[in-house]
C-alpha cells in the first residue's frame, strides 16, 4: 500500500507534462479579449484624407455593427477585403474600419481606393488609440458590437469565407433579432 | 598577439562589461520633461508586456504598438493618473495577459503557491527518508 506514493511524483509529473503539452499547441496571440460583453471603451479618431467623417464609439451605437482594424501594410487584410466587399455590397451588416499604422496619411486612403472602400465609416489610428481601445494586438481584428454598443464578439487575424458562414454571421443575425 | 593588441583587447572587454549597453527601446523624443513622471513612466513600462513580442515588455520593445503604448501611458500620467490607475486603464483592455508581474488571484493561486507547494512535498519527503534512516540504524545498533 505504501509503495503506492513512491508513484506519486511520477504520476504529478504525468499530469503536470500533459497539461503542459496542451499549452504548447494554442496560439499565444489568440487571447481571449475581455472586453467580451463590455462596452466599446470611449475612443475618438479624425478621418482619413479624403473623408469628412472620423469614428468615434458613439457611431457604433443603435444598430449591429461590425467593426474591422486592418492597415494597408498588413498583408491578411488584403486577403479579407474581398469578403468585407461582398458583405457590404449585399448590406448585410454596416462595417466601421480603424485604419491602422499607417505610415503616411496617403497609403490607407489610396489602398481604399484602389480595391474599393467596404467601410461606412473609417477612423485613422497613426497612435493605435484605436486599436487600444480595442485591446488589439495584430491586424486584422474584428468585433462584433450590439445595437446597445456592447461587444459581443472577436476574431482575431483574417475573417475567412468559412468562418464568417459558421460563425461571424450567425452571431450577427441573432443579434439582429434581439 | 602583440601586447598593445592585447592591451586594447582587454581595456574593450573592460569597458563592455563596466557600461552594458543600454537596451531599453524609449526614444528620446518620447522622454518627458518632468523626471518625476518620466521614472514613473518608465517603471509601469517595464511591468507592461508588449503584445507584439510577447516576453518583452515595452520599455524594451522596438514595435509600434509598444511605442505608442508607452506614449499613452505617459499622457495618461501628466493627465494626473496614479500608477494603479495606468495599470488598470490597459488590463481593462487587454487583460491580466499584459502584466509581466501576474496579479495574485484565485485563479492565478496555483502560479504562486506551486512552487512552495513543491519544496513542502520534497522536504517532506526528505523528512521521513531521514527518519526512517535512523530508526534502521537504531534498530541495527540494536541488534548487535
Amino acid at each position: 500500500m505504501k509503495k503506492i506514493f513512491y508513484f506519486l511524483p511520477l504520476v504529478i509529473l504525468a499530469i503536470l507534462a500533459i497539461y503542459l503539452i496542451m499549452g504548447l499547441g494554442r496560439n499565444p496571440q489568440d487571447l481571449p479579449s475581455v472586453l467580451i460583453n463590455k462596452p466599446i471603451p470611449a475612443f475618438e479618431l479624425a478621418p482619413i484624407k479624403g473623408q469628412t467623417k472620423g469614428l468615434s464609439n458613439l457611431d457604433l451605437l443603435g444598430q449591429v455593427t461590425l467593426v474591422n482594424i486592418f492597415g494597408s501594410w498588413c498583408e491578411a487584410c488584403r486577403l479579407e477585403h474581398d469578403l468585407l466587399m461582398k458583405i457590404s455590397k449585399n448590406n448585410l451588416v454596416p462595417i466601421y474600419g480603424i485604419d491602422w499604422q499607417e505610415p503616411n496619411n496617403l497609403v490607407g486612403p489610396r489602398w481604399l481606393k484602389r480595391l474599393g472602400n467596404p467601410y461606412t465609416l473609417v477612423g485613422d489610428d497613426p497612435k493605435s488609440r484605436g486599436a487600444i481601445a480595442f485591446g488589439v494586438t495584430k491586424a486584422p481584428e474584428s468585433f462584433v458590437i450590439d445595437k446597445n454598443g456592447v461587444i459581443r464578439f472577436k476574431h482575431t487575424g483574417r475573417i475567412t469565407e468559412n468562418t464568417w458562414n459558421n460563425t461571424v454571421w450567425p452571431i450577427i443575425m441573432d443579434l439582429k433579432k434581439q | 598577439m602583440t601586447p598593445a593588441f592585447f592591451r586594447s583587447s582587454c581595456l574593450v572587454i573592460a569597458l563592455l562589461i563596466l557600461f552594458p549597453f543600454n537596451t531599453n527601446a524609449v526614444d528620446p523624443s518620447e522622454i518627458l520633461g518632468n523626471a518625476t513622471l518620466e521614472k514613473r513612466a518608465r517603471h509601469i513600462s517595464k511591468d507592461l508586456r508588449c503584445l507584439v513580442c510577447q516576453n518583452q515588455s515595452i520599455d524594451d520593445s522596438d514595435a509600434p504598438l509598444a511605442r505608442d503604448l508607452r506614449l499613452l501611458v505617459r499622457e495618461r500620467l501628466i493627465q494626473g493618473d496614479t500608477d494603479n490607475e495606468v495599470f488598470d486603464y490597459v488590463v481593462s483592455r487587454y487583460g491580466d495577459f499584459v502584466l509581466l508581474r501576474p496579479p495574485v488571484k484565485a485563479v492565478t493561486a496555483i502560479l504562486w503557491l506551486g512552487p512552495a507547494i513543491f519544496v513542502l512535498i520534497g522536504f517532506i519527503g526528505l523528512l521521513r527518508y531521514f527518519r526512517r534512516q535512523s530508526k534502521d540504524e537504531n534498530a541495527e545498533d540494536q541488534n548487535t
